[in-house]
């Protein structure tokens, strides 16, 4: 009985069952503190549609081998230039979502392609390079955003007129299209937002699909012994940039679907610190610095959403002050740290 | 043996020099184009460097001794300076000034730095291979665990009695604490006036004692292990070296020695951003460090130095040279953030792309010498060119 218990726990993992423990007992203790459950679930639920992309775009560099996509930074901002210059042209719906879309793409696969190309001539030291270089493309693209010549009143500076604002709007070009599309009332407070839903949907579809192509097989040989796919025929290097661009696309199409929910474009400093919780959310799903399933992201998004959401509103109802940002400080990064020291189980 | 030649023959030396130095080549090349362009007179730059030299310096070398034992840019001296910046609030809040205080908030800061070493050191053993990227994760926690510590912890379970520097609510700590008890008070001990350059000789003599120290401290048996360590981590093993304790050691040192060094940059700004001061150091130290011609495995004394001066003296004119030039300050600013950064990432991924290079290089070495040992005892059939190939 005892070992069973233990083997139990060890499946799940001792983070993910405290962590999933805690927001249980958060849902508890919500109507005792005068904390409305089904706008807590609203909240969570359309959390998780923003954010899920944004997690799922890490699974295609952790299954070559790359490690955890700390640039994701780059991906972003392949998403906003798209998101931003969607604006500039005034396309509005549906037609400026995918608009948007199809520029970041565009953007993405430069960026993501030499990033790879930087990735593949540092292995093994991916993962701090991979911070710096995100770190340094979100302050290179701070001068970029004052200089690009973007015209659009509703984007640029009111007064002196140079320059892209901090945060824009997407209200009245393609706010909640995808929130919008189909979505559910249930009762007055819990609204599904079914497109958003459904997007991630597909886009999950998209990549369980890859990984049963034969591409997609080669790059989880890659990942998992890059000397036996080399004996292959594999072309490691070559796969390891195809994985790099694909995550970097997932990231730009994840921080658009992100935008249209939320209903701003943050530009300058907003991106820089993005790939950390994206990265937590997911190691908290159950994926490691090597291994990873798609539900991973769905879990792990979930519960760190649902920690994201339930803690400021209960904690400071029993408290009395907003300690929420000191623990998603703490979660997340914990995470982080948990996932990078456990040791490497020794690859077959 | 002609092709034992070939792998022999290095690089250009030139091209070699180039490559080593690009990062330091780089700065100089900024700093003569971007000088002139800000107009500064050279007076004021150089009271701004000898500032700024006097104040970074100390945080800048506790660098050194982790990059001794192999473990790269410690990224964790953000915990350092937490412990520095605790003990600074305690002694604020007792109200002692002065050289005094000073001292004291370094006796309190020891304890703590050495705690939090001990702790970065064992996570840091467990994740061995990526302990940078790790430490810069740890820093990001640790600033969670403070802000428990600082903004909730304080005034409710750790008693401050001085009203003023808690916040409204009556616990957490302000966002900024004036230090003036101790504001300047080691600079200003012995003022210089060198050509109209104000020069702090007690802090500068602190620097100069921390570099005898790390000078003395490299020929110690403990130094020795250390280098053993960071060379080759399995040869120390069998030379009898306890490489985790080893490791541990020297990130402690790190800590509390940034402690200090916090503590020193923090009496001369003369006040703590309780919550930001600490963030950015270690950015800005490892990207000062890597301009002077530091890299992960090799870093010295000299580096520290040139890496200040140069990397300071880029960071006090850019954005003037900015708004000379484009006519925005701000973008200026945007673009010493951009150098920090970018300069940490072009060094790291220099290094690691050389190592693979190295490694690569190290591996058809050792085939062909395997080959011609065979070759030799007449079995190889495979000629040296073919492998060279």
């Amino acid at each position: 009985m005892k070992k069973k218990i233990r083997g139990i726990i060890s499946s799940i993992g001792v983070p993910r069952l405290l962590i999933g423990l805690f927001l249980i007992a958060l849902f508890v203790i919500a109507p005792f503190v005068d904390v409305r459950v089904d706008t807590s679930i609203n909240d969570v639920i359309a959390r998780f549609g923003m954010n899920a992309v944004l997690v799922l775009s890490l699974v295609p560099m952790i299954k070559s081998g790359c490690g955890l996509n700390f640039g994701l930074q780059l991906g972003v901002i392949a998403g906003l230039i798209g998101a931003v210059t969607s604006l500039e042209l005034k396309l509005t719906g549906f037609a400026g979502f995918f608009a948007a879309i199809g520029i970041a793409i565009f953007f993405a696969i430069i960026f993501g392609w030499l990033y790879g190309l930087l990735l593949n001539r540092v292995k093994g030291d991916e993962m701090v390079v991979a911070t710096y270089v995100g770190f340094s493309s979100v302050s290179f693209m701070s001068i970029m955003w004052l200089i690009l010549p973007y015209k659009s009143p509703d984007m640029v500076w009111a007064y002196g007129g140079s320059g892209l604002r901090t945060t824009i709007s997407t209200e009245g070009y393609w706010f909640h299209v995808l929130n919008d599309f189909l979505k559910i009332e249930l009762g007055t407070h819990i609204t599904i937002p079914t497109g958003t839903l459904l997007f991630f949907g597909l886009l999950t579809f998209i990549i369980w699909a890859f990984f049963r192509t034969k591409s997609g097989t080669a790059m989880e040989a890659v990942g998992s012994n890059p000397e036996y796919a080399r004996s292959c025929g594999i072309n490691v290097d070559r796969v390891r940039i195809v994985s790099v661009i694909m995550s970097t696309i997932f990231a730009a199409i994840g921080i658009i679907v992100y935008e249209q929910s939320f209903g701003f474009i943050q530009l300058y400093n907003a991106p820089l610190l993005m790939s950390f919780p994206a990265i937590a959310a997911l190691l908290l799903g159950g994926a490691s610095v090597t291994k990873v399933k798609i539900w991973n992201v769905v879990v792990g998004t979930l519960l760190f959403q649902g920690i994201l959401t339930m803690t400021p509103s209960v904690i400071n109802n029993i408290i009395k002050s907003d300690m929420s940002e000191t623990i998603r400080i703490i979660i997340s990064n914990g995470m982080i740290i948990y996932a990078l020291t456990r040791r490497m189980k020794v690859r077959s | 043996m002609k092709s034992q030649d070939t792998l022999n023959k290095t690089m250009n030396p030139v091209l070699k020099l180039l490559i080593d130095y690009a990062v330091p080549i780089m700065f100089i090349l900024i700093v003569v184009v971007a000088t002139p362009v800000s107009g500064f007179s050279l007076g004021f730059l150089a009271n701004e460097i000898m500032t700024r030299l006097c104040r970074n310096s100390f945080l800048i070398l506790s660098l050194l001794i982790p990059v001794m034992a192999g473990m790269g840019m410690n990224f964790g001296m953000v915990l350092g300076a937490m412990a520095g910046e605790i003990a600074l609030i305690f002694i604020t809040d007792w109200n002692i000034v002065g050289i005094s205080g000073i001292l004291l908030a370094m006796l309190i800061a020891t304890p703590i730095a050495i705690v939090f070493g001990y702790f970065a050191g064992v996570v840091l053993n467990k994740a061995t291979g990526r302990e940078m990227v790790t430490g810069l994760m740890l820093g990001f926690f640790m600033n969670g665990v403070y802000q428990l510590l600082v903004l909730y912890g304080m005034g409710k379970l750790i008693p401050i009695t001085n009203k003023d520097i808690l916040l409204t609510r009556g616990y957490g700590i302000r966002n900024a604490i004036n230090l003036d008890g101790i504001r300047q008070c080691l600079d200003n001990i012995i003022k210089l006036d060198l050509f109209g350059v104000q020069i702090p000789v007690v802090t500068l003599l602190v620097i100069a004692a921390l570099c005898l120290f790390i000078v003395w401290f490299r020929k110690t048996k403990l130094g020795q292990d250390m280098r053993t360590v960071g060379q080759d981590m399995e040869v120390a093993r069998t030379a009898g070296i306890d490489v985790n304790k080893t490791r541990i050691v020297s990130i402690v040192i790190s800590t509390v020695l940034a402690s200090y060094g916090m503590i020193i940059f923090l009496q001369n700004m003369g006040t703590l951003n309780t919550y930001n001061s600490h963030e950015q150091i270690g950015f800005f130290c490892i990207a000062a460090l890597l301009v002077g011609g530091a890299s992960v495995t090799k870093a010295s004394i000299p580096n520290v130095f040139v890496g200040v001066i140069l990397f300071h003296t880029v960071f006090v004119v850019s954005p003037r040279a900015g708004k000379e030039l484009i006519g925005e300050a701000q973008l200026g600013e945007y673009f010493r953030v951009f150098i920090t950064y970018g300069v940490i990432a072009f060094s790291l991924a220099l290094y690691a792309w050389r190592r693979k290079v190295e490694q690569e290089n190290e591996r058809k070495k050792a085939m062909i010498l395997h080959k011609a040992s065979l070759q030799k005892q007449g079995k190889g059939g495979v000629s040296l060119e073919k492998i060279d190939n």
